[in-house]
């Protein structure tokens, strides 16, 4: 038997093809993800050098972030493109010419599967554990749920892949992220990964994979475990990681590209190594106590900048450190919010329940809860974006969109939408949002606008009061 | 990639933590599919008003940023989305280097494929620096990468850290596919003979 090790070491071992002396090593990727946005310069690169997509079986392109998701005028599904920018039509089109091109699978505007690319991967049983999973997008990161090593990389590493199926990578450290205990009613996975950058800070995780584990992460779904991953890079960190078990083999059982037969059982059997070894050692760690969480929500213009709902925004007084003092101060301007005070109350003007961290079928159902039999608050804009054509689906069938109607909320067709608001989807200046996905940089939602990020449950009950709500008190005990 | 041996110029300062991706270029600039034009947009929201004119206060429209080549920051800069957008409008505008307590993750790599230096620097360094800055503003700084020396007027010389391989890459402006293509039988090798079974 040779040393413990952490899921992350055995992931990265398998498929480390070559380390040579000062040099990076070369990993081997299992699968490749691409969108518009971050794709046609590499292309673009590959034709002039002459190069070939060395592996389009491995390589799945989808359209996410410029797609309208406003309904098709014609009924068709092309037919969503007529309200696209003519910049995000080009994009659009080129991916579908690009992968035409080199052989690759597109989810282009006329498939019934298209969506966010976290989104889809999973949910076609693209994601396995024990893979390398790589996109031109930080949120790559979500696919570690499975146990795969899921990080986003920049458009150059793109083209790498692409030509070689292979990236150069110096090995990241591994920190454990220990969470046990149970979560109170209302508070939910966004709240744990909320809190947890919070604790750590959007600088805590650089250079780190993270590893989720503990007796609270065992006992969530796997659509659960994915938000909690997805955001790992807003701890900057490279890569989140849980270990397969149970429910990761229930949730891939069955879909489209899972292993079937014979092939399911040396899949599994692979799988069952993966988990970290007794006794492996991590580089750090760092433990959060899920029974004491409440439900959370950001107050200024990055993601660590979260307080418990019924907390109250830090004053200067909180950091020794001058430029943190300088990064509040700055925030809280941008955010037109005051040190000391409680978001409680605070009226908003938008909800967005979305985006690749909540807007999966659970999220949805989540956010219906709170909608069922009431009614979107006056002067509030509520959009639900389901994360794909899947959810969507899944969610007329269930009766979710006419609850999200009847409420008068806006029941859209999937993509990132208001995440990221290049799709025209985005809030005006000055507004406040309380938005599901997971950045609230200066005008990530809209040039001017303000994000809060919360839960489903957080956001929808802020739709309906129109004000920041403690959703706790809104649930039947 | 043109070659980097040595940077001499006058640094500029940003000294905020923090800044994301979505700042260096808001994602409404995205919707390009080459690489060109970047620079005018660089920290658009940042530097101009809502009517499209330049905000005077703002660093990069001042003459001091006209030419400049390095700048200089807080913690963490670059973190947020993987766009390479952020060095490529960076190097657009005329920077090659870019001095730091810490980068992002992705950033830092992408950094690295595109002729941008990213110095990472101690507290202790990064707070004389930034003193030293605020004291002159447009004092000119030179880096040299083949030495790793960060050198200022007052004659502080600063070490900084740089793994040999992204070294040689920068100072030969090779790029790094080249190196990774070169290893194509290994692949081959690995495809056939290591890899557990994998449905796609
Ligand atoms: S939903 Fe938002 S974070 Fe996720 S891939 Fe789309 S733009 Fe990126």
């Amino acid at each position: 038997m040779g040393s413990p090790l952490t899921l992350f070491q055995k992931v990265w071992n398998e498929h480390l093809v070559t380390q040579q002396p000062d040099a990076p090593g070369i990993l081997f990727i299992d699968l490749h993800l691409v969108h518009e946005v971050t794709s046609p310069q590499a292309f673009t690169s590959l034709r002039a050098r002459g190069l070939v997509v060395r592996r389009p079986d491995r390589t799945i392109a989808t359209v996410d972030h410029g797609v309208p998701t406003l309904p098709s005028k014609d009924g068709t599904v092309e037919g969503r493109l007529a309200w696209a920018d003519e910049l995000c039509r080009k994009q659009i089109a080129q991916l579908e010419e690009n992968a035409k091109t080199f052989g690759i699978r597109a989810y282009g505007p006329s498939s019934t599967n298209n969506g966010i690319v976290h989104v889809i991967a999973p949910e076609m049983g693209l994601t396995q554990p024990g893979m390398t999973i790589v996109c031109g997008d930080s949120h790559t990161s979500t696919h570690g749920a499975f146990g795969a090593l899921a990080f986003g990389i920049g458009t150059s590493e793109v083209e790498h892949v692409l030509a070689t199926q292979c990236l150069l990578q110096h090995q990241p450290k591994t920190m454990e992220v220990r969470i046990e205990g149970k979560l109170a009613k209302g508070v939910t996975a966004k709240d744990i990964i909320l809190a947890l950058i919070a604790k750590i800070g959007v600088s805590g995780g650089i250079g780190y994979v993270l590893e989720y584990c503990g007796s609270a992460i065992r006992a969530l779904s796997m659509e659960e475990r994915m938000t909690i991953c997805n955001m790992s890079i807003e701890a900057g960190a490279r890569a989140g990681m849980i270990a397969p078990d149970e429910v990761t083999y229930d949730y891939i059982k069955g879909r489209e590209y899972a292993p079937k037969g014979a092939e399911w059982d040396k899949a599994l059997a692979y799988w069952k190594t993966l988990p970290t070894d007794d006794g492996a050692a991590y580089d750090h760690s760092v433990t959060l106590d899920a029974s004491s969480l409440e439900p959370m929500i950001t107050f200024g213009t990055n993601p660590g900048m979260g307080i418990p709902v019924s907390g109250k925004i830090p004053t200067a007084a909180a950091f020794t450190d001058e430029s943190q003092k300088a990064g509040l101060e700055k925030s809280l301007a941008y955010m037109g919010l005051d040190a000391g005070s409680s978001l409680l109350g605070h009226p908003i003007n938008v909800v967005f329940i979305g985006s690749c961290t909540n807007g999966r079928l659970s999220d949805l159902q989540e956010a219906a809860s709170i909608m069922r039999g009431r009614k979107v608050a006056d002067g509030v804009r509520a959009l639900v974006v389901p994360g794909s054509q899947q959810v969507k689906r899944q969610a007329e069938a269930e009766g979710l969109d006419i609850i999200f109607k009847n409420a008068g909320a806006e029941w859209r067709e999937a993509g990132c939408s208001m995440c990221i608001a290049m799709n025209g989807d985005q809030i005006a200046p000055g507004e406040y949002a309380v938005s599901t996905s997971n950045r609230n940089f200066e005008g990530r939602q809209g040039k001017g606008g303000r994000t809060l990020l919360a839960s489903p449950l957080t956001a929808a009950a802020a739709a309906v009061t129109g004000c920041v709500t403690d959703v706790r008190t809104m649930l039947e005990s | 990639m043109e070659p980097i041996k040595t940077i001499t110029s006058r640094a500029i300062s940003l000294p905020m933590d923090d800044i994301d991706t979505d700042q260096i270029i808001p994602a409404r600039f995205l919707k390009v599919t080459d690489k060109a034009g970047l620079a005018a947009n660089l920290f658009s929201d940042w530097r101009y008003n809502a009517d499209g004119s330049p905000k005077p206060e703002f660093l990069l429209n001042q003459s001091a940023a006209q030419g400049a080549h390095i700048l200089f920051t807080g913690n963490n800069f670059g973190c947020g989305s993987s766009r390479e957008h952020a060095p490529w409008a960076l190097t657009g505008f005329g920077f090659n280097a870019v001095v730091a307590l810490s980068f992002g993750d992705i950033f830092r790599n992408n950094s690295l494929k595109n002729g941008l230096l990213p110095i990472q620097v101690d507290a202790a360094t990064h707070q004389r620096l930034k003193d030293l800055l605020d004291e002159v503003p447009r004092s000119e700084w030179n880096i040299d990468l083949e030495a790793q020396t960060l050198n200022t007027p007052d004659g502080e010389s600063v070490h900084f850290e740089i793994d040999a391989f992204s070294k040689t890459c920068l100072v030969q402006g090779s790029d790094e596919l080249g190196y990774l293509i070169s290893f194509a039988d290994q692949v081959k090798e690995y495809e056939v003979s290591h890899h557990k079974g994998v449905t796609t």
